[in-house]
């Protein structure tokens, strides 16, 4: 079945099945991998994408779900200010080990300063803890969320 | 002398990285750019190239799974190199022993393997440059100096950039490595100062780096199904239906074999998308062949553990002194039973390997800890040379052991010869709980004994493991030597073993993430046995002779002291009796990969039994060099909170043969919210720089358990924590 789809910003055709997840319409059909699979349930966060500007797992949604949403990716969050204030926090700390989990992570932070522009910690511990990191750079991934909502570690 | 990295001197450090060289490597050049700033290098040598730009590109030789060594290691390179960092590009090495020997994620042996041979790697070139230019400008290159990227005449101040220099090194003599002098460790820019990861860019903008991602023209995908019980054969499955799935291109079974470390039975569902493999493995209805291990179970081991700990044991691994007869004479004997699960690995980023077998040669690129051992069986498995088979290095999305084992690669390697095209095996999550490596289980019996004095007078395991007679399980062992053998007159170490057809393998810190939880729990009762401080209690333990043992195998008493007054001092522990009631401190250390490691946990429980761990305190010694303070506290930081997953969540089952846990909802991992802050120290002292991947580890679950008992007084003995026995 064809769907047209709002990529970051661009409008993408793609045929395939209905149930198809996002995660793997977004892979394995347009190619764009920063999103990643890490369990398939909605369990890790790896594959955390915004849907209007919503953190959503990617990995049970159905493209059949996603009409005219807006998609943003890691791959396109630095276009948000504060994604890109984001990504430059997590740099200036060398937050990630394997990286892996990383680019969810992001996505999931960006999503919290969007609606919690100054999170508590426990603002972050709510909005943080659907993304696992198997390497456990929850430490600097707070301080990473502090520093790019301007407050101190 | 000590690096305090924690509250105010961490943010400093922190900062210190964009100053030196994060920013520059945080707005990366895009990929063309680089190719005109890299154009026209000069290999000096296998591992560094220089441009007339004067970048300098760096081969790094090990797969980088999360440890750092992408950057640690070349950082070796370029300070002896003496190149600025921000002019340095680092390249990930192809699987290639004949240029780099040994490449592997493995045993925290990075540093301790490399630190020496790379930087004589980069000194050597460096040599090479000096000499280009005393040739050039008809001095000796005793006349020359060299200053991040350039050498320069001393006398007269004349320069030349390495980038001019590099190509007159070519037909110059590569000077021996082992004449040429290194830098002393007081001039250091780049060894010892903090360096963002180099890849950081990369990953934080979604860059295809993993296995996972790698994309090949005409690629196909798949998925491979195996029996739950491990090494079953298939039975029956509906090819016919898989095949009718849309999008599905081919579907067939793969015989496999009977070696659990090899490519076992399975079916192979190979589509254009890797989510229609998914669902035509899903029409297969697979059916499996009865085996022989069909009938194991946690359960059943479980019982034949207590069973083989009440005869006589079948291997006696040490046996100093008299334990019996000290036994009988103690003030007071404690007797304990401890027990641990399997664990699986749980990278975050499934197993897979992307294969192209074309013209009788096969192109792999594989997240492998350990690709030449990959190369080797699918070479032996496909019956090809292994000169017919090359292996790229991708990013790991994590390794902790499971990446040792090849399985995955050789399944690829098998399906994509199949099917005459590119193929990209991806497992699923369930795959990867249900087919891993497992941590072994095992079983510890201990008594021990406290003197008058209130010393340790005693001490007897006996240690229930699995294997056939003598013969251990691969990670399933303990060395005669193991803390606090050696410490005491009278110990004695027994061992009895059981057979189980469970695939096992090392996980981080193979071995000792167990026994520091029992040897570092029992020692914690000997000492409230004793009535004593149990840090005091180890202090005294390690006594007053510095090594203890052979000098080959010896144990530095003074080395974990130190580390061991540091966290005493770190955490307050002196202060602890003023902690609010259901609060408690617990302490615990373990040597393992040649690191000294002391640290302390302040937990809490509740009326319900609820833990709550509110900070680790880590006090570490490797030696003398931290080759990258940012990695490393990094390192050591994962490492703690890894440890306390397994202590608080995890834990893998076998029923009816097979891994009953499949997803993160029944075999958690530690979440944000229950990640305390860890204080790290490291102690510097005058002995080679080792490893930091793994022995930050196991300390940290008897400091969680011994606080646990400090906190409401019971002691846990099994792992993982079973908060429903801590309710008071």
């Amino acid at each position: 079945m064809t769907f047209r789809l709002n990529v970051n910003g661009k409008v993408r055709e793609v045929d395939v099945d209905p149930d198809t997840p996002l995660l793997w319409t977004l892979r394995d059909t347009l190619g764009i991998t920063g999103p990643k699979f890490g369990c398939g349930v909605g369990a890790c966060g790896a594959c955390t994408v915004h849907i209007d500007g919503q953190a959503r797992r990617s990995c049970t949604l159905p493209v059949s779900r996603v009409g005219d949403a807006r998609i943003t990716t890691i791959e396109a969050i630095a276009g948000d200010p504060i994604g890109k204030r984001v990504q430059a926090a997590w740099m200036e700390l060398d937050v990630a080990q394997c990286g892996y989990c990383q680019p969810g992570q992001i996505m999931s932070a960006t999503a919290l300063l969007a609606k919690t522009p100054k999170p508590t910690d426990a603002d972050i511990d709510a909005a943080m803890s659907g993304n696992l990191c198997r390497c456990a750079t929850y430490t600097r991934i707070r301080a990473a969320i502090k520093q790019a909502s301007g407050q101190k570690a | 002398m000590t690096l305090h990295l924690t509250g105010a001197s961490r943010r400093d450090l922190l900062k210190a990285s964009v100053v030196g060289g994060g920013l520059v490597l945080s707005f990366r050049i895009a990929a063309k750019a680089e190719a005109a700033e890299t154009a026209g290098a000069q290999a000096l040598n296998a591992y560094v190239r220089v441009a007339p730009s004067g970048i300098v590109t760096i081969m790094s030789k090990n797969p980088e799974i999360g440890q750092g060594v992408k950057t640690s290691l070349p950082m070796m390179i370029a300070e002896e190199l003496d190149v600025a960092w921000e002019n340095v590009r680092i390249e990930q090495a192809d699987n290639d022993p004949k240029l780099y020997s040994r490449q592997f994620a493995g045993g925290s042996l990075a540093t301790p393997m490399n630190y020496e041979d790379l930087r004589r790697v980069g000194a050597v070139a460096r040599a090479m440059l000096v000499n280009a230019a005393a040739l050039a400008w008809n001095c000796t290159a005793g006349d020359c100096k060299t200053t991040e990227g350039q050498v320069i005449h001393v006398a007269t101040g004349r320069k030349a950039s390495y980038g001019a220099l590099a190509g007159q090194c070519a037909g110059l003599p590569t000077p021996d490595p082992k004449t040429i002098p290194l830098k002393d460790p007081k001039t250091y820019r780049i060894i010892g100062h903090p360096k963002a990861q180099y890849d950081v860019a990369r990953i934080v903008t979604g860059e295809p780096l993993f296995g996972i991602d790698v994309r090949v023209p005409g690629l196909l995908y798949a998925t491979f199904e195996k029996a739950p019980v491990f090494g079953a054969k298939v039975a029956s499955a509906d090819l016919d239906a898989a095949r009718a799935v849309k999008g599905v291109r081919k579907a067939f079974v793969v015989d496999g074999g009977s070696d659990l470390s090899g490519l076992l039975p399975g079916v192979a569902v190979v589509a254009d998308s890797w989510w229609a493999a998914r669902k035509g493995r899903n029409a297969l209805k697979t059916q499996w062949a009865d085996h022989p291990t069909a009938r194991q179970s946690t359960a059943g081991f479980d019982r034949r553990a207590a069973e083989l700990a009440a005869g006589t044991p079948m291997t006696t691994l040490r046996n100093d002194g008299d334990v019996a007869a000290a036994l009988k004479g103690s003030a007071h004997v404690v007797e304990a039973a401890y027990a641990y699960p399997f664990l699986a690995h749980t990278p975050l980023e499934p197993q897979n390997t992307t294969a192209h077998f074309k013209d009788g040669k096969l192109e792999i690129w594989a997240p492998s800890q350990n690709p030449e051992p990959g190369r080797q069986l699918v070479a032996k498995t496909l019956g090809l040379k292994p000169d017919d088979i090359t292996v790229h290095m991708t990013r790991c999305g994590g390794g902790f052991g499971r990446r040792l084992s090849n399985d995955y690669m050789v399944e690829a390697a098998w399906i994509a010869r199949e099917a005459g095209v590119p193929v990209k095996l991806l497992w699923t999550r369930e795959d990867d709980m249900r087919h891993d490596f497992y941590r072994p289980a095992g079983y510890h019996y201990l008594k021990g004994g406290v003197d008058a004095a209130g010393n340790i007078s005693a001490w007897h395991d006996h240690f229930v493991t699995f294997g056939e007679g003598a013969q251990v399980a691969s990670s399933a062992g303990m060395g005669g030597n193991e803390f606090p053998s050696r410490f005491l007159a009278n110990f004695r170490a027994d061992q009895s073993t059981m057979p189980a057809g469970v695939p096992m393998g090392p996980l981080r810190a193979p071995g000792s993430n167990a026994l520091a939880f029992v040897n570092q729990s029992f020692i914690d009762e000997l000492a409230h046995a004793a009535g004593a401080d149990p840090l005091a209690f180890r202090m005294k333990l390690l006594g007053d002779t510095p090594v203890v043992g052979d000098k080959s195998a010896g144990y530095n008493a003074a080395r974990m002291k130190g580390v061991l007054a540091a966290v005493e001092k770190m955490s307050g522990w002196k202060d602890r009796g003023k902690l609010p009631k259901g609060s408690g401190l617990g302490v615990a250390f373990h040597y393992s990969h040649m690191g000294y490691f002391a640290e302390v946990v302040k937990a809490s429980v509740d009326a319900m039994g609820a833990v709550k761990v509110h900070k680790v305190w880590i006090a570490a010694d490797v030696g003398r060099q931290i080759v990258n303070p940012l990695g490393a506290i990094n390192q050591v930081q994962g490492a703690a909170i890894e440890g306390l997953s397994h202590a608080l969540y995890q834990k893998i089952t076998i029923e009816n043969g097979a891994t009953r846990q499949g997803n993160f909802g029944d075999y958690p991992l530690i979440r944000m919210k229950d990640s305390p802050p860890v204080e790290v120290k490291f102690v510097i002292t005058d002995y080679p720089p080792t490893g930091l991947g793994e022995p930050a580890l196991p300390p940290v679950i008897p400091a969680l358990t011994n606080a646990i008992f400090a906190a409401c007084g019971k002691r846990v003995r099994a792992l993982p924590i079973d908060t429903s026995q801590l309710k008071t």
